[in-house]
């Protein structure tokens, strides 16, 4: 696709649509949404990158190398979770009595592993749809 | 006489499925089985377990994390079986050779 006002429309709107999805991500404890809406926001941001640009630059902006290390490490990151739970003597994936910060109500950086839970879940969300995309649209 | 002991059979499962149906409690009623002290004990003390006033983020990602994080194995899944297939249908010889799927 090469057209103009494409181009132009999602160059101005594609990084409010992933600040927008950030935003939905790391309020995941405190609003609604969470990890799997706000993943979706920023996988959305990705495509529509693809559909204006081509698959080549957005294979630049967004390699598979990238998405690959995102995904695996988000769930490694998950698993790493429960598994600090177990080294503090309790079940797997305690949250707040197995020393993870509870901080204030209402805080950002409260509510024990929930909002690392957000940002993983929410980063594998849409590097899965992004390398979903690329993967089937490489085929024509 | 093959077809018709089939029949009686189906016919024999259909009244099993209509008799649990009748004896299934009415939708939304408040004396539901489902309706039980769990609901109670998430609105009394979650934010108290927490700290998150998000009651719905709160349950998924601390007391149901396990099923939250079997759905993200199940994307993992989905996206490795996706890219395998992929490579096997392509049948591309550079795929084969182990380099990235970027070449």
């Amino acid at each position: 696709m090469d057209d103009l006002i494409v181009k132009v429309i999602s160059k101005i709107i594609i990084p409010f649509m992933q600040v927008f999805g950030i935003f939905v991500i790391m309020h995941g404890h405190l609003s609604p949404g969470g990890g799997f809406a706000g993943g979706s926001i920023l996988g959305a941001s990705l495509i529509l990158l693809t559909l204006a640009f081509g698959l080549k630059e957005a294979k630049r902006k967004m390699p598979h190398t990238i998405s690959k290390i995102v995904e695996t490490g988000a769930i490694l990151l998950i698993v790493s979770l429960g598994l600090f739970g177990i080294l503090s003597g309790y079940n797997f994936l305690t949250n707040g009595e197995a020393g993870f910060h509870l901080g204030r109500t209402g805080e950002i950086i409260s509510a024990g592993f929930i909002p690392i839970a957000t940002l993983a879940i929410g980063l594998k969300v849409g590097s899965t749809l992004i390398t979903l995309f690329h993967t089937i649209i490489e085929e024509d | 006489m093959k077809k018709l002991i089939f029949a009686l059979l189906l016919c024999g499962l259909l009244f099993i499925l209509i008799a649990g149906i009748l004896e299934m409690p009415a939708l939304g009623s408040i004396d539901n089985q489902s309706y039980n002290e769990v609901a109670h004990y998430y609105i009394d003390n979650s934010i108290n377990d927490t700290n998150a006033p998000n009651m719905i983020s709160a349950i998924m990602t601390d007391y149901r994390f396990f099923d939250t994080l079997g759905e993200t194995i199940v994307l993992f899944t989905a996206i490795t079986v996706v890219i395998s297939v992929r490579i096997i249908a392509a049948g591309k010889s550079h795929y084969m050779k182990g380099d990235d799927i970027d070449g």
